[in-house]
C-alpha cells in the first residue's frame, strides 16, 4: 500500500468515526429533551410503566458495559477456558434474579435498594450501611466507565483521553440529569440497539471469513475454509502448544478459583443495585420476570458471540505476528504500536517477532483491549465496521455510566436526605436534589475518569465481590426468610463487606504488607475475584447466627414479607 | 382462606425454583466446571463438551430457564387467582 493510500484509507475511518459517532450523540440527546423526568417517581424509577421489552433492552444495555464490550473478548482470548468465568458468571446472575429476586423486589414497590433494605429490617442503620455499600459499588464501577469513553474517544478520534472524558461526562449529564430514570431507559434501547450491531457486524464478517460461517456462535467450532479440513478450535489448541501457552479449551486456573469466580461474579451480578433498581420500572410482577428473560437472552447473544471473536482474535493475531519480519508487519500493528497497546522488543536481535509464552524469550506485548478494537483491522473489515466499534465501546460504556450515576443520585437524594437527615423535604426540592446529585456523581466520576487512582482498575472487577458480600444474602434472606431481623441483617453486611475489603486489600491491593503476597498464600487457594463468594457465605452465617439470639422482626414487618410473596396488586412504586 | 392459598401457592413457587436452580447448578458448575475433563473427551463438530458448556450451553439453558419460570408462574398466578 502506498502513503497516500494508507492517509486515505485512515481518513475514511476517522470521518465514519465522527458521523457515526455524531449520529448517536445526537440521538442519545434528542431521546433526553423528549423525556424529560417531572416528578420523583419519573425520575427515579421512569414512572413505573416500562415496557418488559424495553426493560429487557435497557437493563441488558446498563449491564455491558465498557468492560463487556471492550475488554471482554480479550480476555478472552488470552485465558482460554478460563474466560468462561465471565462468561457464566456475568449471565447466571439473571437467573437468581429472575428467580429469588426481581419479582419481589418489584412487588415491594419502592425506589431503590437502599429503600428495601431499610424498609425490610425497619431500620436506620440498616439503610445507612446499605446507602454506603451502594455508593462503594456503584463508585468503583463508574469510574472505569467514564475512563473507557475517553480511552474510545482518544483511540479512535486521536483526541487527548481527557477531551474524551469531558465529552462524555457532558453527554451523560444532559440525559442524565434532565431525563433521570426516564430519559436513561429510552436511551438505554437505543443504545442497546447500537451496541449489539456494532458488536456483532464485525464477528459475522470475520466468521464467514475463518469458516465461511455467518453465525460466530456456531463459526468457532467450524472447520477452516483455508482447505485444511481442521477444526478452528484443534487449529489454535495446537498453535498455543507450539509457542508454550496452554491448550485453548483447557486453561490454568484451579477447579476451586474458577467455582468461586464464578459465584461471585453471578451472584454479585444479582446484587448490583444499578441492575437491581431496573426491575422497580415495570408495572406489573409478571412483566418483572419476563424483562429478566429478555434482558439476558439480548445479553446472551454478545456473550455467546465474545468467546468467538475471541478465538478468531487469537488464531488470527497469532498468524499474522508469530515469526513474521518486523519489517513485514501489516499497517494495523503500526497504527496499534503508537497507541501502546501492542509492543515489540526484539530481544534476540533477528528482526522477526517472536510471540511465545516464556517471558524471557517473548518479545511482543500485546494489551488484550486490542483483540476487540484491531479486530476488524486485522481482518480487513471495511473503514465503517471499524468506525462502528468506537460507536459501541461509547453507548456501552455510556449506558452503564448513566445507570449507576442514578443509582449513587438516588442513594444520596432519596435514601440520605429524604428518608434520614430531612424527611419534610417536598417532592419539588427532592427532584432538585436528585438532579445536583446527579450533577454532583457526574464530576466525581469524571475526576476519577481523568485521574484514575492505580487501583481502580483492580477494584472494579471486585464491585461484584463488594455486591455479593453486601447486598445478595440481606436481600434473599429479607425476602426468603420471614424470622430474619435487623440485627442479624446489619451484622451479616457488616461483616460480609469488611471481609471482602480486607481480603482485597490484603491480597489484590497489597497494602497491608511490603509487597503483594503470593497466591500461594491465598485462603484455600481462592483468588481476591473470588473471595466474594466466601465473603457471601460469612454474610449469610453470621445474619442467621445473629438473628438466632435476637428477637424476631415486628408483626408488621412479618405482613411485608407475607406481602411480597404474592405477585398481584403490585400497584405503583411509592415513597 | 387467602392466608392457606397464599402458602399453598409459595411452596409451589419453592419448588419450580428448587428445580430450575438445581439444572442451572448442573449446567454451569458441573458441566461447565466440576465434570469439564471428563466432557471433554466427547467432541461434538469442533467443540469439546465441557468447553462448550463453558463457554456457550450454559448461557442458552440460562436463557431457557428463565422463559420456562415465566411460563410456570404465569400459569401458578392463574391458578390462584394472582394473575392480574
Amino acid at each position: 500500500m502506498t502513503n497516500s493510500m494508507m492517509l486515505k484509507e485512515a481518513m475514511g475511518v476517522q470521518n465514519w468515526t465522527y458521523i457515526l459517532v455524531g449520529i448517536t450523540f445526537a440521538i442519545y440527546i434528542g431521546i433526553a429533551i423528549w423525556s424529560r423526568a417531572s416528578s420523583t417517581k419519573e425520575f427515579y424509577v421512569a414512572g413505573g410503566g416500562v415496557s418488559p421489552l424495553a426493560n429487557g433492552m435497557a437493563t441488558a444495555a446498563d449491564w455491558m458495559s465498557a468492560a463487556s464490550f471492550i475488554s471482554m473478548a480479550g480476555i478472552i482470548s488470552f485465558a482460554g477456558y478460563d474466560g468462561a468465568v465471565y462468561l457464566m458468571g456475568w449471565t447466571g446472575g439473571y437467573v437468581l434474579l429472575a428467580l429469588l429476586l426481581a419479582p419481589y423486589l418489584r412487588k415491594f414497590g419502592k425506589f431503590t435498594v437502599p429503600d428495601f433494605i431499610g424498609d425490610r429490617y425497619y431500620s436506620k442503620t440498616a439503610r445507612l450501611v446499605a446507602v454506603f455499600c451502594a455508593l462503594l459499588v456503584s463508585f468503583t464501577y463508574v469510574a472505569g466507565q467514564m475512563r473507557g469513553v475517553g480511552i474510545v474517544f482518544s483511540r479512535f478520534l486521536e483526541v487527548d483521553i481527557n477531551t474524551g472524558v469531558i465529552i462524555g461526562m457532558l453527554i451523560v449529564l444532559f440525559y442524565a440529569v434532565l431525563g433521570g430514570m426516564k430519559g436513561i431507559t429510552y436511551t438505554q434501547v437505543a443504545q442497546y440497539c447500537i451496541l449489539i450491531f456494532a458488536f456483532m457486524v464485525p464477528a459475522i464478517f470475520i466468521s464467514i471469513q475463518m469458516t465461511g460461517n455467518p453465525v460466530p456462535q456456531f463459526g468457532f467450532g467450524s472447520k477452516l475454509v483455508d482447505g485444511s479440513e481442521m477444526y478452528l478450535l484443534d487449529k489454535l489448541d495446537g498453535l498455543s502448544t507450539e509457542l508454550g501457552f496452554a491448550e485453548y479449551t483447557e486453561g490454568s486456573k484451579s477447579i476451586i478459583d474458577v467455582f468461586a469466580i464464578t459465584l461471585a461474579l453471578m451472584v454479585g451480578t444479582a446484587g448490583l443495585p444499578h441492575v437491581i433498581v431496573r426491575f422497580f420500572t415495570v408495572k406489573r410482577v409478571r412483566d418483572a420476570r419476563k424483562s429478566a428473560g429478555i434482558a439476558l437472552l439480548l445479553i446472551v447473544l454478545l456473550y455467546t458471540a465474545a468467546p468467538a471473536v475471541a478465538v478468531f482474535a487469537r488464531t488470527n493475531m497469532i498468524e499474522t505476528v508469530s515469526n513474521t519480519p518486523y519489517s513485514e508487519v501489516p499497517q494495523w500493528f503500526k497504527k496499534w504500536e503508537k497507541t501502546g497497546l501492542i509492543a515489540f522488543t526484539d530481544k534476540n536481535k533477528d528482526g522477526r517477532i517472536q510471540y511465545v509464552a516464556d517471558p524471557s524469550k517473548n518479545e511482543l506485548v500485546v494489551d488484550r483491549d486490542i483483540m476487540v478494537l484491531a479486530n476488524p483491522e486485522i481482518a480487513n473489515l471495511p473503514s465503517w465496521v471499524i468506525a462502528l466499534v468506537a460507536a459501541g465501546g461509547l453507548a456501552a460504556a455510556l449506558s452503564t455510566a448513566a445507570g449507576l450515576l442514578l443509582v449513587i443520585s438516588a442513594a444520596v437524594s432519596h435514601d440520605l436526605i429524604k428518608k434520614i437527615i430531612k424527611p419534610s423535604i417536598s417532592e419539588k426540592s427532592e427532584l432538585i436534589a436528585a438532579r445536583l446529585s446527579a450533577i454532583g456523581a457526574v464530576c466525581v466520576a469524571g475526576y476519577f475518569g481523568i485521574n484514575p487512582p492505580g487501583f481502580v482498575a483492580a477494584v472494579v472487577a471486585l464491585a461484584f465481590g463488594l455486591a455479593a458480600a453486601s447486598f445478595f444474602p440481606a436481600i434473599i434472606l429479607g425476602i426468603f426468610y420471614k424470622r430474619m431481623n435487623k440485627e442479624g441483617a446489619i451484622a451479616g453486611m457488616v461483616v460480609g463487606i469488611t471481609s471482602m475489603l480486607l481480603y482485597m486489600i490484603k491480597y489484590k491491593l497489597g497494602w497491608l504488607d511490603v509487597e503483594l503476597p503470593d497466591k500461594t498464600e491465598w485462603w484455600f487457594g481462592i483468588s481476591p475475584e473470588g473471595f466474594g463468594t466466601v465473603a457471601m457465605i460469612l454474610n449469610f452465617m453470621v445474619s442467621i447466627g445473629v438473628m438466632k439470639f435476637t428477637a424476631p422482626p415486628p408483626e408488621n414487618v412479618q405482613k411485608i414479607v407475607e406481602d411480597i410473596r404474592i405477585p398481584s396488586g403490585a400497584g405503583e412504586a411509592t415513597h | 382462606m387467602t392466608k392457606t392459598n397464599a402458602k399453598a401457592y409459595w411452596k409451589e413457587n419453592i419448588k419450580y425454583v428448587l428445580i430450575l436452580l438445581l439444572i442451572w447448578f448442573l449446567v454451569s458448575y458441573g458441566a461447565g466446571i466440576l465434570f469439564k475433563d471428563a466432557l471433554n473427551k466427547i467432541k461434538i463438530g469442533g467443540f469439546k463438551l465441557g468447553f462448550w458448556f463453558a463457554q456457550q450451553g450454559a448461557m442458552y439453558v440460562f436463557v431457557i430457564l428463565i422463559f420456562v419460570y415465566v411460563r410456570l408462574m404465569n400459569k401458578l398466578d392463574k391458578k390462584y387467582g394472582y394473575d392480574e
